[in-house]
């Protein structure tokens, strides 16, 4: 005995869709096969589902592109984690006892410059050292400083580092203390690599300072909430001259900021 | 390569394909699932059990919501009430018919619709997705269609006239 109840509208809806419970599915075909009207609404309706799984099922038959794949993602975030767990360790040290409660919390939480200078030292460490993906977006890819742009929410810009015989090799995306951060990679003619990361950070603005650590030195500098830090070989004075090369590009850059510049930047975002 | 793992990363293809539906735009899908992978793994220790993918598809609805609230507040791209298709390439560009009826959509039935038809997600999961009672879910996607269909249905012989 087949249920006489009238179908509603979210029932034809759950025949569509294959939610139906067992018990209604006949009296709703039974329904459909004397309500043309119904029936012609099903069909529209599953002609859109067809349409929509036309145009966009291949997307998942598409080769996952690389800097999608969890195995560099994972490495990403493995540098991070291992910062952070690194100042962790610092802040217990210099919090003490105190430090031992509030660990985990955002008492922890290291001074914002330091983590973004960790960070860019970190970055810088890690992906020199890749032979083959160094970088994510070739620098011959005009999307490369359009991309960064929009996902930093200002305006990049490659300095062009000629000058010290260092070619633009491209870019990458990283996860940073306050959302996304930038790095720039720079190669020389020897094979020296040189990065130029940035990322938002809400600390004052500040002038070049020099940090290093056993392997590399890093210049940063903060301007207009924006941190900067251009990473590379141990050595002070290049570091510092390559820095102020790179700020004084992007100063005499930043008033006169084209709009088919920045049309570009927010392309597709 | 722990369980979890295993699990997003069988997730990415259909995450892709998701949000190059929401966003109609491949580049900004991708980052989009970047954003989504990055998040997930940052998050582990909060994911206690339960359907990894489901998951997956919250934390990309949501930041597909932050991105549009993002968006709201800059200049207008492009008008959303476009109905008039003139000068569109017409059916003839096979799936641009859909995508226009999709951009039309308000942002959570199109959600609800994509889970549903493209990802095969039930109403249950959907409405996890959403934070929203099952009603809602079924009333999202019943306005999707029916505005889907008014669309198509409208557009079809306007494109016939002008040929």
């Amino acid at each position: 005995m087949v249920d006489q109840t009238p179908v509603t509208e979210y029932e034809l809806h759950l025949h569509v869709d294959g939610e139906l419970p067992a018990g209604r599915r006949e009296a709703v075909e039974a329904w459909l096969a004397t309500h043309p009207e119904d029936a012609a609404r099903v069909a529209a309706w599953r002609a859109q589902a067809e349409e929509i799984r036309t145009r966009f099922g291949d997307v998942s038959q598409e080769a996952v592109p690389n800097r999608l794949k969890l195995q560099s993602i994972m490495r990403t975030r493995r540098s991070w984690g291992a910062i952070a767990a690194a100042a962790t360790v610092a802040a217990f040290l210099i919090g003490g006892v105190a430090g031992w409660f509030a660990r985990g919390a955002s008492a922890a939480a290291p001074d914002q410059v330091q983590v973004f200078t960790a960070d860019a030292l970190g970055a810088h460490r890690l992906y020199i050292g890749e032979v083959r993906h160094p970088i994510e977006v070739k620098a011959e890819e005009a999307h490369l400083l359009p991309w960064l742009s929009r996902r930093l929410g200002t305006t990049l810009r490659a300095p062009d580092l000629g000058a010290f015989g260092l070619k633009l090799l491209g870019g990458r995306l990283l996860p940073g203390p306050n959302g996304p951060a930038a790095l720039i990679m720079y190669e020389g003619a020897n094979g020296e690599r040189f990065t130029l990361y940035c990322s938002k950070i809400e600390a004052q603005r500040s002038a070049f300072r020099y940090e290093d650590n056993n392997n590399f030195g890093s210049v940063r500098w903060i301007e207009g909430n924006y941190g900067w830090a251009l990473s590379g070989p141990k050595d002070r004075t290049r570091l510092k001259a390559i820095a102020g090369a790179a700020y004084e590009q992007m100063e005499k850059a930043a008033p006169q900021r084209s709009s088919a510049t920045q049309l570009l930047s927010r392309r597709g975002s | 390569m722990s369980t979890f793992h295993q699990d997003v990363e069988a997730a990415i293809p259909a995450l892709r394909r998701y949000a190059r539906a929401l966003t109609r735009d491949a580049e900004t899908a991708d980052d989009l699932v970047q954003d989504t992978l990055v998040r997930a793994l940052r998050s582990e220790h909060l994911f206690h059990g339960g359907d990894v993918r489901s998951w997956l598809y919250t934390i990309l609805t949501n930041l597909n919501r932050n991105r549009l609230r993002s968006l709201a507040r800059r200049p207008t791209l492009t008008p959303i009430e476009d109905h008039d298709a003139a000068d569109a390439a017409g059916p003839e560009a096979g799936g641009r018919d859909i995508e226009r009826a999709l951009a039309l959509l308000v942002d959570e039935q199109r959600e609800a619709l994509l889970l549903v038809v493209l990802e095969g997600l039930t109403y249950r999961e959907v409405a996890e997705v959403q934070g929203v009672p099952i009603g809602t879910v079924m009333s999202r996607l019943a306005r999707a269609r029916a505005q889907i269909k008014s669309y198509l249905d409208g557009e079809r012989p306007a494109l016939r006239r002008i040929k």
